[in-house]
């Protein structure tokens, strides 16, 4: 039998742990909520429907819609070539995938605005031809591409490797093709992964506030996403407005932490289902 | 653990492999490459001059300084949180637990302004703590509090599982052979954690350095004083300052990839350590 600390030491550490969280975790959060009803409800629902939130909720929206096929389509990709395949450079392969964790935020930006910007490598080819990447959506698009890459790969890959590739063989020796085989045998093995790393990527996409920043210039209606109009808000002393577009945000985060729960309850229950 | 998948028996390969290698380096590695090109074109003492001035140096002393002392309350207040969720069962547990990866889903500008609403001077927080002379928002003590609250995931994360894979068996002898509780957590328990303790303040070091919108609200961002380095960055930028931006952007990018093998190491260490007691 393991002999558990004395009662009084577990009371104090789960107090602990509660008395924590809740100064560092609750509280910000109930604060957000406080502030933005700080005005009432009227107010709160009139700085949520205002002409330059919506454009702002749009844009996020928006860019979430295109940042997530692409993140799906490429998390994919490297999980079949990574988890199903063995080969030289494998390990180098998957550490650079993770690389973007690794970059600050504002770095992020920053590369683009070097590659784009008006004095970047690019800038002057770009601007003989009209296009605008910096201060425009396509620069929104690549930051949040940039920073969200990793998510859907990085759960994808070690699910792909521990499965093998055993009932794939099966699959294709029965006469399936690639993609039979894929949709069939694969897909349903790996989906709760994949929906997982969509969740946290687009939580990321949508909240992403350093790397778009930098790109985006703050063009109120144009390239103004849900983050950025929380900064502007702030910045101009309207706190509950602020708080109110900020409680949107918050919402849209309690909701990943919920699905996050849920998804990870099935992935546990999947592996345990395997015969071990 | 897992049967090795034998090579190329499936069909794929190349067209998965071609397009995760194409989109890779589009999207993350040549954007790095010119941030390197950027600061090589500078010559050493271009570099040298942007990366290194005073205000510059003022900013990386807050960052590390407020990073290094956010992992470590992290790592000590952390670990304590990961033991009381891996081993006791207590209402509002499953609460608790979702409750840490809030850091993760909230986007930082909305926890910036909620941490700064709770410890500006006549928030809820700073009211009760100006009374006793104790400053939050607009000081150094601010970047910490946001750094703490950004960093703390990673530690219990990185611990959990740790504590959970901990052998029963190993502490049942220790107790068998007469270790009191206090020597079992000393001579068993801690030397086995540590390097997940390591792991998680590493982690929370690494992203306290890039954090940027969590820490610009409660900072107040007073030049040489409350300026952090990801800040600088920015306003180098917005004044059109590329040499200055790439200098401290490239600077801090090569701590982050330093910390980043030193976390590689770690986990290496961790898995060589647990590996005689895996199933």
């Amino acid at each position: 039998m393991r002999r558990d600390e004395p009662a009084w030491v577990r009371w104090a550490l789960i107090l602990f742990a509660w008395v924590f969280c809740g100064l560092f975790l609750v509280l910000p959060l109930a604060a957000v909520f406080g502030e933005a009803l700080r005005d009432g409800w009227q107010a709160y629902l009139a700085s949520v429907t205002e002409p330059d939130a919506l454009a702002a909720l749009r844009l996020t929206a928006l860019t979430a819609a295109v940042v997530l096929p692409l993140n799906l389509a490429f998390g994919l990709a490297a999980a079949w070539c990574l988890g199903k395949f063995r080969f030289r450079g494998r390990a180098l392969l998957t550490t650079l995938i993770d690389l973007p964790f690794a970059v600050s935020p504002i770095t992020a930006g920053l590369i683009f605005v070097l590659l784009f910007g008006l004095h970047g490598w690019l800038g002057p080819w770009l601007a003989e031809r009209e296009w605008r990447v910096i201060f425009a959506l396509p620069g929104i698009w690549l930051a949040s591409l940039f920073v969200t890459c990793p998510f859907v790969a990085r759960e994808v890959i070690p699910l792909m490797q521990e499965q093998g590739c055993d009932e794939e063989l099966a699959a294709l020796t029965l006469g399936a093709n690639g993609w039979q085989t894929f949709w069939r045998v694969t897909w349903p093995n790996v989906r709760w992964a994949v929906l997982y790393g969509a969740i946290l990527s687009n939580a990321r996409c949508m909240g992403e506030f350093g790397a778009v920043s930098v790109v985006s210039g703050h063009i109120r209606g144009l390239t103004n996403t849900l983050p950025l109009h929380v900064e502007i808000l702030y910045n101009e002393y309207q706190f509950s407005a602020a708080f109110a577009v900020a409680s949107l945000l918050s919402l849209l985060a309690l909701l990943t932490l919920l699905l996050k729960k849920l998804l990870e309850w099935r992935l546990t229950r999947q592996r345990q289902g395997e015969p071990a | 653990m897992s049967r090795q998948p034998r090579t190329r028996q499936l069909p794929g390969f190349g067209l998965t492999l071609g397009s995760t290698l194409l989109y890779l380096s589009l999207l993350v590695l040549l954007p790095l490459a010119a941030l390197a090109a950027k600061a090589a074109s500078l010559g050493w003492r271009d570099f040298l001059a942007a990366a290194a001035e005073p205000r510059v140096l003022a900013a990386y002393r807050l960052t590390f300084g407020a990073a290094l002392a956010a992992a470590g309350v992290n790592a000590v207040c952390g670990t304590l949180v990961a033991w009381a969720l891996a081993r006791y069962r207590f209402a509002g547990r499953a609460l608790l637990d979702a409750l840490i990866d809030l850091p993760f889903a909230l986007p930082t500008a909305v926890s910036g302004i909620a941490l700064t609403a709770l410890y500006a001077p006549n928030g809820w927080l700073g009211q009760q703590l100006a009374p006793l002379g104790v400053r939050v928002a607009y000081t150094p003590l601010g970047v910490v509090v946001a750094l703490i609250f950004i960093g703390l995931p990673f530690v219990v994360r990185t611990l959990q599982p740790a504590i959970e894979e901990l052998p029963a068996e190993v502490e049942e002898a220790a107790a068998m052979l007469g270790a009191t509780r206090w020597q079992t957590l000393r001579r068993v328990i801690l030397p086995a954690v540590l390097p997940a303790v390591l792991t998680g303040f590493a982690l929370s070091f690494a992203r306290a350095l890039g954090e940027y919108g969590s820490v610009v609200f409660i900072s107040g961002n007073l030049p040489l004083r409350t300026e952090i380095a990801s800040l600088l960055i920015l306003t180098k930028l917005e004044q059109y300052d590329y040499a200055g931006a790439t200098a401290i952007a490239t600077t801090m990018l090569a701590a982050s990839f330093v910390l980043l093998l030193l976390i590689n190491g770690l986990q290496a260490w961790a898995v060589r350590r647990g590996g005689g007691e895996q199933r």
